[in-house]
């Protein structure tokens, strides 16, 4: 793809501004790292080689009985000590960084749950003997992937609904713009409270629920460009050749409308994260046993003597939501044809 | 030019824009952008639209093509009456006509490369060759307007004003179009590069049998290409001759006057200006009768109160019509 000296001007900018572009590389390699969670915290091993043969557990579930006659014909438990030590006289096995899952119990705690910070829980255990290092590897990964999923469905309906209203603007336009104030006014939080405790949230009813609302921050600015571009000449010349409406949308208003919307992504992905967090903080969020930083902020508040927990969702949460706003102050600054210009 | 059928005849269009207030506000009043304008244009000729700024010249254009759809009146295509056709039947009829704007650097999407520019009406009407026989389309098409092949590739704002000018040139010809509406096309360019594509329109009319609705307020390059000139004064058409006529002997007092303000390239030649008293009044509220009476130096009682009906003068084979309770002008050193 040949970029514009426009886009190379941008992302010239974009590279000038270190803090961003470090909180972008930053950002994409937690990410990264998160992605791959299942090999960095699991309560079972990467490998093991057993008699002579390879066994990948992370990948593949294993019959107890593989490793002996003695165990049972069930799913393979490797946290347990006697198959462990089987294992060991018949061969080896690697174990991934951290040896728990997000809902693995910590077996053998020396003091009563939450644990503090060990050799063996990096950052201790909550109030439920798990680890947190694994609930905030996995717990990051989802939310990450929750905002991800919920601004792009949101951005689409959003654009896509600012289109036809700055496109056909009239009556169009104006009832469209005022259901759209009468929603914006509707106390979001409490709907959304109110749906959860109806139906049991999921990862997909939740995002559904909050698309309710979410969809509406990039309407303005693309319905702005809309109602700015339908009266270019070149649109003009456009509907004098005949060309469907779609297509004049498409081809010769969009492109420019998407790229006042790239400079909102970061701050609604940030805000996206932000509000699945205070969901699971208040207990209207992901199910219960998630791992999800709101509930980490959650278990922070009811267990005050255990500091770690607290301080550990502090960072984790605050760190994601930081790096997020530097990379759209970056990306906001790239865009800004008064910097660009220079 | 007579005789021929027309191939665009426009009956008593009118274009009214309603002013509103507020969330339920109703109509304030009415736009009359154009107040009930007629006129025929024959396959292969020029009729210019001249008038000044606001007088709703360019609405008439824009209602022609359907860019806003008419209040009132008939708009008849090559036989075909248009002006409340759906858009699905309308468009391919759009063929048939097509536009080129004043501003070059608005007209022609910055974000597209000339080939997709130029390609885009092609495909849309079904003319576009396939694989290669396409680009050689194209290169005819910009070999018409007198650009040189390898600008397909580029993007429009890498070319200059009279250049791009080209371009919405050749986009307007790709469907084959028999009319072509020029809003300004001229207005914003040098004058050097204005000679040069009056020339070009000129020289395609004559090769392709063109219409041409020419809209501007430059009487000055009117003269060199039209055949047909009518003045419009506050949305209606105040006089509507061929051009020798309407140069040589206006009828209308307006039409006196703006002839009285075209610049001359001789400083020494003596002239008798005409000018004007006070500013065109608002379509928004329109004197009554005779537009024109608030700044007519021979305005009398009966324009205060009666507008004036388009009468023809001189002979029925070259018809030169004017709105004016006049018979004849009175002489020019009587203003």
């Amino acid at each position: 793809m040949i970029l514009s000296p426009l886009a190379r001007r941008r992302i010239a900018v974009f590279r000038a501004h270190r803090r961003g572009l470090w909180s972008l590389r930053i950002f994409l390699l937690l990410f990264g790292l998160c992605l791959c969670a299942e090999f960095i915290a699991n309560d079972r091993p990467l490998l093991i080689r057993f008699d002579g043969h390879w066994f990948a557990p992370v990948l593949h579930d294993y019959s107890e009985d593989a490793f002996g006659s003695q165990f049972m014909p069930m799913e393979a438990d490797y946290t347990d000590p006697e198959l462990q030590a089987t294992i060991r006289r018949h061969g080896w096995m690697i174990w991934p960084a951290i040896p728990f899952r997000y809902d693995t119990l910590v077996k053998n705690l020396p003091v009563p749950a939450p644990a503090p910070p060990s050799l063996r829980n990096w950052l201790g255990t909550d109030d439920q003997a798990r680890d947190v290092l694994a609930r905030v590897i996995y717990g990051f990964r989802l939310s990450v992937l929750f905002g991800f999923t919920l601004t792009a469905v949101a951005s689409v309906i959003g654009i896509a609904a600012g289109a036809v209203q700055g496109f056909y603007g009239g009556s169009v336009d104006l009832l469209f713009q005022r259901f759209i104030e009468i929603w914006q006014g509707m106390p979001q939080l409490y709907l959304l409270i109110i749906l959860g405790s109806i139906i049991a949230p999921s990862f997909w009813v939740l995002l559904i629920f909050l698309l309710l609302f979410s969809w509406m921050s990039l309407t303005g600015v693309v319905r702005a460009e809309f109602l700015r571009g339908r009266n270019l000449d070149y649109i003009r010349a456009a509907h004098a050749l005949g060309v469907s409406d779609l297509a004049v949308m498409g081809r010769h208003i969009l492109p420019n409308a998407l790229v006042a919307t790239l400079t909102f992504l970061p701050f609604i992905l940030s805000g996206s994260v932000t509000v699945l967090a205070s969901l699971d903080f208040l207990g209207f969020g992901l199910p219960p046993g998630s791992p999800s930083l709101g509930e980490l902020v959650s278990q922070g508040k009811n267990n005050l003597q255990a500091p770690w927990l607290g301080i550990t969702a502090f960072i984790v949460l605050g760190g994601v939501l930081t790096l997020l706003i530097f990379v759209g102050e970056a990306v906001r600054d790239s865009f800004d044809p008064r910097k660009a210009g220079q | 030019m007579n005789g021929t059928a027309p191939l665009l005849e426009v009956h008593g269009l009118k274009k009214h824009f309603p002013v509103r207030r507020g969330l339920f506000g109703g109509a304030r009043g009415v736009v009359r952008a154009v107040d009930g304008v007629s006129f025929s244009i024959a396959p292969g000729e020029t009729l210019s639209l001249v008038g000044e700024s606001g007088c709703g010249k360019s609405t008439v254009g824009r209602s022609i093509l359907r860019l806003v759809p008419p209040t009132a009146g008939e708009v008849w295509l090559g036989g075909t009456r248009i002006d409340r056709l759906p858009t699905p039947q309308l468009r391919p009829l759009r063929r048939q006509m097509q536009v080129v704007f004043q501003d070059p650097f608005s007209s022609l999407n910055p974000r597209l490369r000339v080939r997709d520019i130029l390609a885009e009406p092609l495909r849309n009407f079904g003319l576009a060759r396939r694989g290669r026989g396409l680009d050689e389309q194209l290169v005819e098409l910009l070999e018409t307007v007198r650009l040189p092949a390898d600008a397909l590739g580029r993007y429009a704002h890498e070319f200059s004003g009279g250049q791009r000018q080209r371009i919405g040139i050749a986009r307007a010809l790709a469907p084959g179009a028999a009319l072509l509406i020029c809003d300004e096309a001229v207005s914003a360019l040098d004058v050097s590069v204005k000679a040069q594509i009056v020339n070009l329109l000129a020289e395609l009319q004559a090769r392709l049998g063109l219409a041409l609705l020419f809209i501007s307020h430059d009487l000055a390059i009117v003269e060199h290409l039209t055949h047909r000139v009518a003045v419009m004064y506050l949305g209606r058409i105040v006089e509507l001759a061929d051009r020798d006529a309407l140069f040589a002997a206006p009828r209308h007092p307006y039409t006196r006057a703006l002839l009285s303000a075209v610049p001359l390239p001789d400083p020494a030649a003596a002239r008798n200006r005409i000018v004007l008293r006070g500013d065109v009044p608002s379509p928004l509220n329109p004197p009554p009768g005779c537009h024109f009476h608030t700044r007519c130096p021979y305005a009398f009682d009966r324009c205060r109160s009666e507008p004036p009906a388009l009468r023809s003068f001189g002979n029925d084979e070259r018809p030169h019509l004017v709105a004016c309770h006049l018979d004849a002008l009175p002489d020019r050193s009587a203003a």
